[in-house]
């Protein structure tokens, strides 16, 4: 008797503070009916979906890789030299890891949230919403993998890099799916219609693209606009894959992990937050 | 033993200034069927939002088979099933798929909903239409397949808002027979409809709301009684106004103009019907009171802003 008193206790002191959008998430395995439900779905669209995910990086690599590396040759990378297919593969792989995450968590995310109601109906059943958030940005981070993975594939034929530690890229860049579906969730919970999303990919990803080192080295870039590129998100993924591909380890690999973690974390919770007062009626 | 299934407690809600739940108390019987009737913008729906533990109440309480709500939700909501006023269907699934899908959400076991489909969808009437997606159904289908989800995890109690809005009159009847086949499997139902005639059918009792406020309570015929006389002279035509004033009126109780008709409310309509005769411009209908009657006075005839 007494355990159960202290037990509604609890209960009661947690449904006190269950008003306030930042309380901490609470996240249980329900996720995972929710993450099954995404990927019944596209299962039936796998094919299409597959194409439409991986053709244009593929063709970035194949115009930017063999055309302009035939005109910059070599590149030197931390002392080493690497040819430029080599530098602009592993750079764009971390791209299609951020853009293949950013389009499921903003327009697929929206479509099943907004337009389809997809969300308040999982509500209806003993789901909470910070089991369909955890669960969206869980499977976001799983079509950024399946995108990367066919990549890599491509790139394996293309015979761009046969590194081993290509096994270790494969991990790091589902962490980096992570990290950009957190993100892309903050604008889901925001966004009003699917127009809002232009603003993130033309005023925050696109810009990111350049100023990564995806395509050309941090070196060519001014002093202060470096300092903020060492802040970026893609900086810190392209630290950690571009010497994998190398068949390096990176020279520092804290400091990214650290980075990206932080992102993804205050991200996460912060896109939580956001959605919690979206759905506050 | 006769505990409710469902009780709420002087439950209030406000958006800014906006009183949209106004302490508002009610409770559900096992195998009751309680109807929530009132005008667009009455708190009916956020009513049931806070029955669901999705809108949090300004104060008052939802207890649900015992358990508090929202500190209980996902043990309640478990035993629950819930049919919104917009279908929330999944568009690239097949019906026997939104089904299994759904059931998963309540933890069961592929083997257990597969097992359960085909009885859900014969109940549903959508044998036939078991591959078919949503968006090849009629909207009947649709919402007698949104009524077969919510049973998947064979509920004790239904949540139901507006069913049968928007649907034709066999697709109604339908789902009419099939919430009175719940009902008699003991399952409790809290319905809310703009249909009177769908309240009076289903509800063994009705709540009326208006401005988030409970104006009325009680047995659709009990209310009829407690609110109305229990004849109604409608007429209208030509010249049908000056009837307000003429002498004729004192035949009955009470009346009301709307638009071009005017409405007696009497005990014993023939007089009236006697005196009408001689105006042989004007038609008349004559009629019992009816919940129609019941809800238009206890809320008014004019249009809701909002509506």
């Amino acid at each position: 008797m007494k355990t159960e008193a202290i037990h509604t206790d609890n209960t009661r002191a947690a449904g006190q503070n269950s008003t306030s959008i930042w309380r901490t998430p609470q996240l249980s395995m329900r996720w995972w009916p929710v993450f099954r439900r995404n990927w019944l779905v596209w299962k039936k669209l796998a094919i299409p979906s597959l194409v439409g995910n991986i053709a244009e990086p593929l063709m970035w690599l194949v115009a930017f890789g063999y055309g302009m590396g035939a005109l910059v040759g070599q590149i030197t990378v931390d002392g080493v030299q690497v040819p430029y297919i080599l530098f602009l593969a592993s750079g764009s792989i971390c791209m299609s890891a951020m853009q293949a995450a950013s389009f499921e968590a903003l327009y697929s995310a929206f479509s099943r949230m907004h337009v389809q109601k997809t969300w308040d109906g999982i509500m209806n059943a003993p789901v909470t919403l910070d089991d369909i958030v955890l669960a969206e940005m869980l499977w976001a981070a799983f079509k950024a993998l399946f995108t990367v993975t066919a990549i890599l594939g491509v790139m394996l034929a293309l015979g761009i890099s046969y590194s081993p530690k290509l096994l270790l890229a494969w991990p790091v860049l589902l962490g980096v799916g992570i990290t950009f579906s957190c993100l892309a969730l903050i604008f889901n919970a925001l966004a009003k219609g699917y127009d809002f999303f232009t603003y993130y990919f033309t005023l925050f990803l696109t810009p990111m693209m350049f100023l990564s080192g995806i395509f050309f080295p941090l070196e060519q870039l001014p002093e202060v606009v470096r300092v903020i590129s060492n802040w970026l998100p893609l900086t810190n993924a392209v630290a950690l894959v571009r010497p994998l591909f190398m068949d390096q380890w990176p020279t520092e690999w804290l400091r990214p992990v650290v980075v990206l973690s932080a992102y993804a974390m205050l991200g996460f919770w912060l896109a939580l937050a956001l959605t919690r007062k979206r759905f506050r009626g | 033993m006769n505990e409710p299934i469902l009780s709420v407690q002087n439950l209030c809600k406000h958006y800014g200034h906006a009183t949209v739940v106004n302490d508002l108390s009610f409770h559900i019987a096992p195998g009751e069927c309680l109807g929530v009737i009132g005008p667009n913008g009455a708190g009916k729906t956020t009513t049931i939002r806070m029955c669901l533990g999705l809108t949090v109440p300004d104060s008052g309480s939802v207890t649900a088979f015992g358990l508090p709500m929202p500190a209980s939700a996902l043990a309640i909501k478990a035993q629950l099933g819930v049919v919104s006023q917009m279908d929330t269907l999944d568009p690239d699934f097949s019906c026997a798929e939104n089904l299994l899908v759904y059931g998963r959400y309540f933890g069961m076991q592929d083997a257990q909903i597969r097992a359960r489909i085909p009885s859900l969808l014969e109940f549903a009437s959508l044998t036939a239409k078991a591959n078919a997606k949503p968006g090849e159904l009629s909207g009947g289908m649709k919402r007698r397949l949104s009524l077969a989800r919510a049973l998947v995890n064979n509920p004790r109690l239904l949540l139901l808002d507006e069913p049968t809005t928007g649907l034709d009159p066999q697709a109604r009847h339908l789902m009419w027979e099939r919430l009175q086949l719940l009902l008699q499997q003991g399952k409790s139902i809290l319905l809310t409809t703009h249909f009177m005639d769908e309240a009076e059918r289903l509800c063994h009792r009705l709540l009326v709301v208006d401005h988030g406020k409970k104006i009325a309570e009680g047995a659709p015929r009990d209310l009829i009684k407690q609110y109305l006389e229990p004849e109604v002279v409608e007429v209208f035509g030509n010249g049908a106004q000056t009837l307000v004033d003429a002498p004729l009126k004192t035949l009955a109780t009470r009346v009301e103009v709307s638009g071009e008709t005017v409405f007696f409310y009497t005990s014993d309509a023939a007089p009236l019907m006697a005196a009408l005769a001689a105006h042989t411009q004007l038609r008349t209908l004559h009629r019992p009171a009816n919940l129609e009657d019941l809800f238009l006075k206890l809320t008014g005839r004019q249009i809701r802003e909002e509506a």
